[in-house]
């Protein structure tokens, strides 16, 4: 596989993701914020919705399934692309994975009337970012690349199981106490749909541009580590040179 | 109506992804600096 | 290699720890003492005075009624004290690679190690619930089957703790930052473990025992999971430790 470089950031194919995301986003904001009407229950609060869903979207799913996809890829090949890009996708997750947070909280307040419910999505979440967390804190061992590759390959794993475990214990736990807290089966008008739908298309847009860039500058710091080895090896061999002229003459 | 919260989550998110796409790129072009032209398409 | 040079590797590995612990009493002397210390501590932060009206006229101190969580967020912690441990006395002298120079079976030293844990984890957990007992004064209608499931819940429990925790400790081994690692890596891991011990030791203190059942069945799918994944991925974690 090969990409071709314009510049030291993008490629022909980012930058057409790019503008697209761009041009997407402007339109969310324009039909998330402007157009669409207030919803019947819960008024300008479910404009949260148009972002905290599709956050949700590419951090859990996409963002740590890349991380799940590539760590085993990894184990099985050693292929530095996919132990690149599972780091990649880590790193975004965690991101996207705040965002859901810190929306999920302010759409809390005027929808619960408190900023924190002991909800299983958003409890599980909580516990899916740390989880996360630790595994770019593994990321940054210092360690041998492949020893640390593969130590990082082994957590990506188990913590997409964990995940899934986290996520169904809570679920379990609070399904005790207490009903559903939002009523998501109301009518919804055409256009709070449509900005919905937007919403997750836009974000899948801006994460596939994120991914591309953070692997290129994985890339980028795998083969500066690289070269500063070729370039040490270089200065041992030049400094063995003159007695090996000497034999050879 | 409940638009005190719903302005703090678009800063939030979208002011979020501007700066981590600014430091990223400048990340980018930082380490870009060291790794030869010919070396910085990915082959795999 | 045979589950017969497994089995008999990881009874070495669980003697030579046992052995470390008895000669040390690092456990005993130090990881105990501290667990007694967070029930104390527990008591300081939950007022002695507040009681919660069960309806009736009848009531209990919220002390009491937190114990089943507060017992095992007391083991959480001494795990994660009796984990460092268990892995500083190999990785001090290199001795995680001397295991494996041996020619010790990887999965045999997974066990052994998670073992030696789950018999310190569970001496701990004998004396942090009846320290909660003592300290919270929980008052139980004692039937047989509401010990069976305190035990059970116990057994399982600790036994999911250990399994993870000898997991990425064994991810964690080698390096400087180990100590603070581990419980970040562990303890997100750990919280569907709290979560399940606690509904299972509330059911076994205040409520019906069939309600705890099931969250021990949770806890013993966790606990053998992990022992699995311990297993099966112990060898590429010790490579190069």
């Amino acid at each position: 596989m090969s990409t071709a470089l314009t510049g030291p950031s993008s490629s022909k194919a980012s930058r057409v993701i790019g503008l697209l995301a761009l041009a997407s986003t402007a339109i969310l904001l324009l039909v998330g914020l402007v157009l669409s009407p207030p919803e019947v229950d819960q008024a300008d609060s479910v404009r949260l919705m148009y972002i905290h869903v599709p956050s949700a979207i590419a951090s859990l799913y996409l963002a740590f399934g890349v991380t799940f996809i590539g760590s085993v890829i990894y184990l099985r090949t050693q292929s530095t692309f996919w132990d690149l890009m599972a780091h990649a996708g880590a790193e975004i997750g965690v991101m996207f994975c705040a965002f859901v947070l810190l929306t999920g909280m302010l759409w809390g307040r005027p929808t619960w009337g408190v900023y924190w419910q002991w909800d299983p999505r958003l409890t599980s979440t909580v516990i899916s970012f740390v989880l996360y967390l630790g595994y770019l804190a593994v990321r940054k061992m210092d360690l041998d690349p492949a020893v640390r590759s593969r130590r990082a390959a082994i957590l990506g794993i188990i913590s997409f199981a964990n995940l899934i475990i986290v996520r169904y214990s809570v679920q379990w736990w609070r399904s005790l106490h207490q009903g559903n807290t939002v009523g998501r089966d109301t009518q919804m008008d055409g256009l709070i749909l449509f900005s919905f739908f937007w919403g997750i298309l836009t974000f899948t847009l801006i994460f596939t541009w994120l991914l591309i860039h953070r692997f290129r500058l994985a890339w980028y710091e795998h083969q500066a580590g690289a070269t500063s080895l070729d370039d040490a090896i270089a200065a041992r061999r030049a400094e063995r040179t003159p007695p090996l002229a000497g034999e050879a003459l | 109506m409940h638009w005190q919260y719903v302005i703090p989550g678009y800063v939030i998110v979208f002011g979020g992804l501007a700066g981590y796409i600014w430091t990223l790129l400048a990340r980018i072009r930082a380490v870009a600096e060291q790794v030869p032209e010919e070396k910085r398409a990915f082959l795999d | 290699m045979s589950d017969r040079t497994v089995i008999s590797d990881a009874r070495l590995v669980l003697r030579k720890d046992l052995r470390i612990e008895r000669a040390s009493k690092v456990v005993i002397s130090q990881v105990v003492p501290f667990a007694i210390m967070t029930l104390v501590l527990f008591g300081f932060g939950i007022s002695p005075d507040a009681r919660v009206v069960l309806g009736e006229g009848a009531s209990r101190s919220v002390q009491a009624q937190v114990a089943p969580g507060l017992i095992f967020i007391a083991i959480l912690l001494s795990a994660l004290l009796a984990l460092s441990r268990s892995f500083g006395v190999e990785s001090a002298d290199g001795t995680l690679d001397g295991l494996r120079l041996a020619g010790l079976d990887p999965a045999g030293i997974f066990l052994g190690k998670a073992g030696a844990v789950l018999v310190q984890l569970l001496s701990v957990g004998v004396v942090v619930t009846s320290g909660a007992f003592l300290f919270f004064s929980v008052q139980v209608d004692w039937t047989i089957a509401r010990a069976v499931l305190l035990v059970t819940t116990l057994g399982a429990a600790t036994a999911g703790i250990a399994a993870a925790g000898t997991i990425y400790s064994a991810l964690a081994a080698g390096l400087r930052v180990r100590d603070t690692l581990v419980p970040l890596l562990v303890v997100p891991v750990l919280a569907p473990v709290l979560l399940g011990a606690g509904q299972a030791a509330d059911a076994a203190l205040f409520g019906a025992t069939v309600d705890g059942w099931p969250w021990v069945g949770a806890l013993a799918v966790f606990a053998l999971l992990y022992g699995w994944v311990g297993i099966i991925s112990f060898d590429s974690l010790l490579e190069d430790a």
